[in-house]
């Protein structure tokens, strides 16, 4: 019988703000020593008050929007109660009934074309401290406390890890666009928890949900979804029953482990925290925050399409970073009319965000503005160098931070379109290579190739390309 | 006249006049502590040394020729209140130790308004109680009978100021714990709307109901203790942001133009005859005095125990859960692993009626039961409140008594929770409703004070201390001081 996985997941994205949730301590606690930015609020000291962070509230509101959520004018904070080392007042205040943004929706590309997954919510809590086992004791570091963390939950509409995958990458994406957070699961900033139930094709009751916890990349999220979807697939078709557990993916043996049941699950006894009043919009205030709203990923892959006619696979690579895009668009705009945007994008995601990546260089950050590129790219159109030579140019500006025209002239670059000067460095290729240019003539084309190939080492691969293979063949047929 | 008998406002006219030093001031009533305490036990915890050089600090200031609304006053400070450099208990043995690296916002207040700070007055564990018999360290004592209740929780706070063992103090109100030991101990004693004054760090009970008061010797020290600790905090989400009026400017001696309700639900059934009768003179007085009286209602009254009992215990199930012994206060040091030391911590540091309200609120915010307990009481409160709003369209006051009877003896209600829980029967509803009230003496009873007690619409503070400063002019029970 083929089964069919339901997904449901939930994502804890931390948001970049200056101070934490609810007091005035620095939120960028990367590489601060433990517990250096605290405070009496976020050690939960006796006495103390929390106080909500407006931009933080302000963020969750704009994901909600950039998600196609419903913003009720009418929500508030709840209290979580749990007692752990890692919740220093004994509760955490998040959002029950009232969420910030519900009913929302988000577009994913697949192979098969574009799939919408239903998001349900959008809320706001703070994280917690962390803990750190050593040995026979724990170590708490209370510089997580309390930094503001948006959780999305989707309705259970993933059928499959790559959707799943494809929802993280989207949802990382419009994160960043709005620049309210990393996404960077290898760093904690982003979390993820997935539920999973089997039920044969065509079914519509849904099987037993199994959650799954603990994967911190990508990668892994895409892992353990498989090889659950697996584990129950092959539980069900021996006849066995899947309990309701949480698993936890084991990253060293590629497999998911029981961590705990469901059975007696916690009551966290939510109400509304007294601390904190109810947060009251007005649909101008919603107004406000939609017009901040930049254009999003899924519109601007839509423009990037139609605008500059480009391959939808690159409009997507080009689209999941606001900064590659705007990259994009500002080199091709300084093209336009001379080389095709496809063209400017090709040697973009090809040369340069390679480039990037073996200098572990932001794009945003490295010498080579989008208008630098679109020099160079005329520089090649205007066939002053060809694109062999190019590649190493570009490398070069990258490294150096020199401009195209100033390395093509200290290194003598430039192509050699001169066909009398050519014509005689063929005329010295073919003398010299007898048994090849025989074998041209005797209808071997591959042997052109090879007689270009001298030529081009000849100059040091600054002749014409073409205009040298028309020399061949003229001087060849004679 | 000793200089500790003095109110704040004729001490500082001593002061301002030159005629004591705060020093003297201060060290006068640091004497009379060490005299009257063993029979009081009315502090926790006396800070003598920061007390004498704040004074000094005050006379320095004063010198410079600087003034201040309270420069140079030595006052009490319930133990619920956190004070830099000085132990802050909560009168609960798991915060045994704990010195707050900061101020409430209230002391801040008073520090810069010059006040002088005597040390932390006993209470009820985390405010939870009515006689400090919850106290983990021990039980004050009425100073008119010291065989009785001073009342609680702010019990420390007014028995040292009945007692002259400070010239007035701060408290906090919940369910009445400024206006029933004001009441039993025959001094005046204001609780505030939620809101007009800041609880940054004011160890929470419930969120939604504790309220920073005053207790002074007279009406016009509430106010001019109020005037200081009053105003928006923007480190408390909950502060109004409201202009505080001049309090003072409010003290008028007659109650003309006034009306005032009595609503019949707080006599009757449970009010012992010789209060209501007490009450009913003080009516006299104010009606002599040009007020018009009238009869409201406020009916659902009754309901206010069960919703208090509900919602308290709800809120505080939730903020007493930080007191786990990891981070400050009591540790159990032999316990093996996290779930056994929270056991231990907490089994040991709190006592039987903080255990019995924690286990009350979780009670009722279990999930199944959170629909017919907390959320029902929620939505009860907002009845409660709208009584209110509709008893203050007809009228600028309420009238009623604070306390069913007059203090009890230590010991004759503490295995009976519900006896215990109906002392505050006359007070509850307010901090329901968020609104302001006021307890001043009215008459004795076998030689107790009983408490007159003048709820204010929101916000209306300056109405109830008009009115209970008019009464008490006219009157002189706040003269009469309890032999010692
Ligand atoms: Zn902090």
């Amino acid at each position: 019988m083929p089964y069919e996985a339901v997904i449901g997941m939930e994502v804890h994205a931390q948001l970049i703000t200056e101070s934490k949730m609810f007091c005035h301590c620095s939120s960028a606690y990367a590489s601060a020593p433990p517990n250096s930015h605290t405070c009496p609020v976020c050690l939960g000291m006796p006495g103390m008050l929390p106080l909500a962070n407006r931009r933080a509230v302000e963020a969750t509101v704009m994901m909600g929007l950039a998600l196609h959520c419903a913003i009720p004018l009418f929500s508030k904070f709840d209290r979580k109660n749990y007692m752990y080392p890692d919740l220093p007042k004994g509760y955490q205040i998040s959002q029950y009934d009232m969420p910030f943004a519900r009913n929302g929706s988000i577009t994913v590309p697949l192979e098969q074309g574009i799939k919408t997954i239903r998001i349900r919510r959008v809320h706001l809590e703070e994280d917690t401290a962390k803990l750190t086992h050593q040995g026979g004791y724990t170590l708490i570091d209370f510089n997580r406390s309390g930094v503001p963390l948006i959780e999305i939950v989707t309705e259970s509409d993933i059928r499959t890890a790559e959707e799943a995958w494809r929802y993280l990458v989207a949802l990382r994406s419009i994160l960043r666009y709005l620049g309210i957070g990393s996404g960077n699961m290898e760093e904690g900033a982003m979390r993820c928890e997935v539920n999973i139930s089997l039920r044969p094709v065509g079914r519509e009751e849904l099987g037993t949900k199994v959650e799954v916890k603990n994967m911190n990349s990508f990668r892994a999220v895409r892992q353990a979804i498989a090889y659950e979807i697996e584990r129950q697939t092959r539980l069900l078709e021996q006849g066995e029953r899947v309990e309701q557990v949480t698993m936890g993916w084991d990253e060293a043996n590629h497999r998911t482990v029981f961590q705990r049941s469901k059975e007696g699950a916690e009551d966290y006894r939510y109400f509304p925290e007294p601390d904190l009043p109810p947060i009251i919009w007005t649909e101008a205030d919603i107004d406000a925050i939609r017009a901040r709203l930049p254009e999003l990923p899924d519109a601007k892959l839509k423009r990037l399409i139609e605008q500059y006619a480009l391959k939808a696979d690159d409009a997507y690579l080009l689209a999941d970073e606001r900064a590659t895009a705007d990259y994009f668009e500002v080199a091709a705009q300084a093209c336009a009319g001379v080389v095709e945007a496809q063209t400017v994008a090709n040697w973009l995601l090809s040369e340069l965000l390679r480039l990037m990546r073996e200098s572990g260089q932001e794009l945003s950050a490295n010498p080579v503005t989008a208008g630098c590129l679109a020099e160079l790219l005329k520089i090649v159109s205007r066939g002053e160098i060809n694109a062999t030579v190019a590649k190493e140019v570009l490398a070069e500006m990258v490294s150096s931070g020199k401009s195209a025209p100033e390395i093509i002239q200290t290194r003598g670059l430039k192509q050699i379109s001169d066909a009398d000067q050519l014509r005689q460095m063929v005329e010295q290729v073919i003398a010299a290579n007898g048994q090849a240019a025989q074998q041209y003539r005797d209808g071997k084309d591959q042997a052109l190739r090879f007689l270009i190939g001298q030529v081009m080492r000849q100059t040091r691969g600054q002749a014409n390309v073409s205009i040298v293979e028309s020399l061949l063949r003229e001087l060849l047929a004679r | 006249m000793e200089l500790y008998e003095l109110s704040i406002h004729e001490a500082l006219e001593g002061l301002r006049s030159r005629q004591f030093s705060s020093v003297k001031l201060t060290q006068a009533v640091l004497e009379r502590i060490a005299q009257i305490e063993p029979k009081t036990q009315a502090y926790l915890c006396v800070a003598q040394e920061q007390a004498l050089s704040s004074a000094e600090e005050a006379d320095r200031r004063r010198a410079a020729g600087a003034d201040a609304t309270l420069l140079g006053i030595p006052l009490a400070i319930k133990d619920i209140i956190c004070t830099e450099g000085i132990p802050t208990t909560c009168g609960s043995r798991i915060l045994q130790g704990f010195v707050p690296p900061y101020d409430a916002t209230v002391i801040r207040k008073l520090r810069q308004a010059g006040a002088v700070i005597l040390g932390k007055t006993n209470t009820d564990e985390f405010a939870m109680g009515s006689s400090t018999e919850n106290s983990g360290y021990f039980t004050s004592h009425n100073p008119w009978d010291l065989e009785r209740v001073p009342g609680g929780s702010s019990g420390g706070s007014a028995a040292a100021v009945c007692a002259n063992e400070c010239l007035g103090a701060l408290g906090s109100d919940t369910g009445g714990s400024i206006r029933q030991p004001a009441s039993l101990c025959g001094i005046a004693g204001l609780k505030p709307t939620y809101g007009r004054v800041s609880r940054y760090g004011v160890v929470a009970y419930a969120s939604s109901l504790d309220q920073v008061g005053t207790l002074g010797k007279d009406v016009r020290d509430n106010a001019l203790l109020l005037q200081v600790i009053a105003g928006h905090d923007p480190e408390d989400s909950t502060s109004a942001d409201k202009a505080v009026p001049d309090y003072q400017a409010s003290l008028l001696p007659d109650l003309k133009g006034i009306t005032l309700g009595v609503p019949h639900e707080f006599f009757g059934e449970g009010i012992q005859t010789e209060v209501e009768q007490s009450i009913r003179q003080a009516l006299d007085v104010m009606r002599s005095l040009g007020a018009c009286i009238i009869e409201v209602s406020l009916p659902h009254t009754r309901y206010s125990l069960p919703v208090y009992y509900l919602i308290s215990t709800a809120e505080a199930s939730a903020n007493l859960a930080r007191y786990d012994g990891i981070r400050y206060g009591a540790t159990d040091e032999q316990a093996r692993e996290i779930w056994e030391a929270y056991r231990r911590t907490r089994e040991e540091g709190f006592g039987a009626e903080v255990k019995r309200r924690i286990m009350l609120g979780t009670y009722a915010l279990s999930a199944g039961y959170y629909d017919a307990y907390y959320l029902k009481a929620q939505k009860a409160r907002t009845l409660i409140k709208q009584d209110y709003d509709r008893a203050f369209q007809e009228c600028q006051a309420l009238i009623t008594p604070t306390t069913p009877t007059p203090a009890f003896r230590i010991g004759e209600k503490v295995n009976d929770p519900l006896a215990m829980y109906m002392e505050d029967i006359c007070t509850l509803s307010l901090n329901l409703s968020g609104n302001c009230g006021i307890s001043i003496p009215c008459g004795f009873v076998n030689g107790l004070p009983v408490g007159l007690q003048i709820l204010g619409n929101a916000f209306d503070e300056v109405t109830i201390l008009h009115v209970a400063h008019a009464y008490e002019q006219a009157t002189a029970w706040h003269l009469q001081k309890p032999a010692l």
